[in-house]
């Protein structure tokens, strides 16, 4: 069931001109995604691994259109060379909505050593990195977008388990 | 024939049109050959160029052809799926099957074994999907192109190279360009 903050993601992800939006689903998702599905104005294609989806997006890229990737943050494990070597090396303005699993309020063990990484890939990328941890944070969203087509830069978003839990 | 052969024989077909070409040997050849401003060249990442060509197709009308390698479509064959389910009528997925990984010295390929990549694309969702020689490739492409059907065509050549320089060009300067050719 989709809350609030999923929709008021997706329309700030539409007033920023998002178009074109892969996603690889996480259960921390699954409002904004719900929302995509019913979002006319956005085509949303799912992909089955997070660098294809950057694929996807730099194609769509070309094609003329606004790409978003919805993924969780176990998948910055899947993409660093995609990052680097298409998204970066082509300059292809990349807003990333991220799941930050294995935050506080986690109950996978598992999903904590990723975490632990999650930041330090991000950094070691040279990422422009937001960190939402309570809903007042997802007010930053829309000057984060537009930030990412003005440097042309892939940009992450990473929203963790406390900024949806008191957003639900 | 090889890559190369294939090449040249499709050379008057797709010049004219927005080619996304696979990472290394593929994309080298066909610089060399005749590069184009329609032509986007993957310097790296391999495995992507399936995907990019369907993000591209779904993005704008014009006919889009991605040619990617059996290497680079096993290393990717979450693509197959993801291209049967979005069907796009202005693509056609060129797969070069020479049953070797060619850039990094020819090693064989499961594609070259037992793996079918066309009955992988079938199973897929792709509805029209085609195994063809070396040498009827340039007919089915041209047909493919012409047709409102989204077409995945495995051309089946020989392993191997030819000598031909990197790529030197700014990726920046091959995406403006490429792009310029899309808006035109």
């Amino acid at each position: 069931m989709a809350t609030e903050m999923d929709h008021q993601i997706v329309r700030d992800l539409k007033a920023a001109g998002i178009d074109y939006v892969t996603s690889v689903p996480c259960k921390q998702l699954a409002g904004v995604l719900e929302v995509l599905d019913d979002e006319a104005s956005i085509l949303h294609m799912p992909s089955n691994k997070e660098d294809e989806g950057m694929g996807l997006c730099a194609g769509a890229y070309m094609g003329g259109m606004r790409p978003c990737i919805v993924m969780q943050n176990t998948a910055l494990g899947v993409v660093v060379n995609t990052l680097a070597t298409l998204i970066q090396f082509y300059q292809i303005p990349l807003p990333m909505l991220i799941s930050y699993r294995g935050e506080v309020g986690e109950p996978v063990a598992c999903q904590v050593e990723m975490a632990l990484h999650t930041k330090a890939i991000l950094n070691q990328l040279h990422i422009p990195t937001y960190h939402f941890h309570k809903p007042e944070d997802a007010a930053e969203l829309p000057g984060i977008l537009e930030y990412a087509q003005m440097a042309s830069k892939p940009v992450a978003i990473l929203c963790d388990a406390s900024f949806w839990r008191a957003s639900a | 024939m090889i890559r190369n052969d294939v090449f040249q024989t499709l050379k008057p077909i797709i010049r004219e049109h927005l080619v996304v070409c696979n990472i290394g040997a593929p994309s080298q050849e066909l610089h060399a050959m005749d590069d184009q401003p329609s032509n986007f060249y993957m310097l790296g990442t391999m495995g992507l160029a399936s995907s990019i060509g369907l993000g591209l197709a779904a993005a704008q009308d014009k006919p889009v052809i991605a040619i990617d390698g059996d290497g680079s479509v096993l290393t990717n064959m979450g693509t197959l799926a993801t291209i049967g389910n979005n069907a796009q009528g202005n693509f056609t997925l060129l797969i070069i099957d020479n049953g070797s990984y060619g850039s990094t010295g020819d090693q064989p390929t499961y594609a070259g074994m037992k793996t079918d990549l066309a009955a992988v694309a079938r199973a897929c969702g792709a509805e029209n999907v085609q195994t063809v020689s070396a040498q009827d490739t340039a007919a089915a492409v041209k047909a493919a192109i012409a047709s409102d059907e989204m077409t995945i065509i495995v051309s089946k050549c020989e392993s191997g190279n030819v000598k031909v320089p990197v790529i030197k060009t700014n990726p920046i300067v091959i995406r403006e360009r490429f792009m310029e050719e899309v808006r035109r």
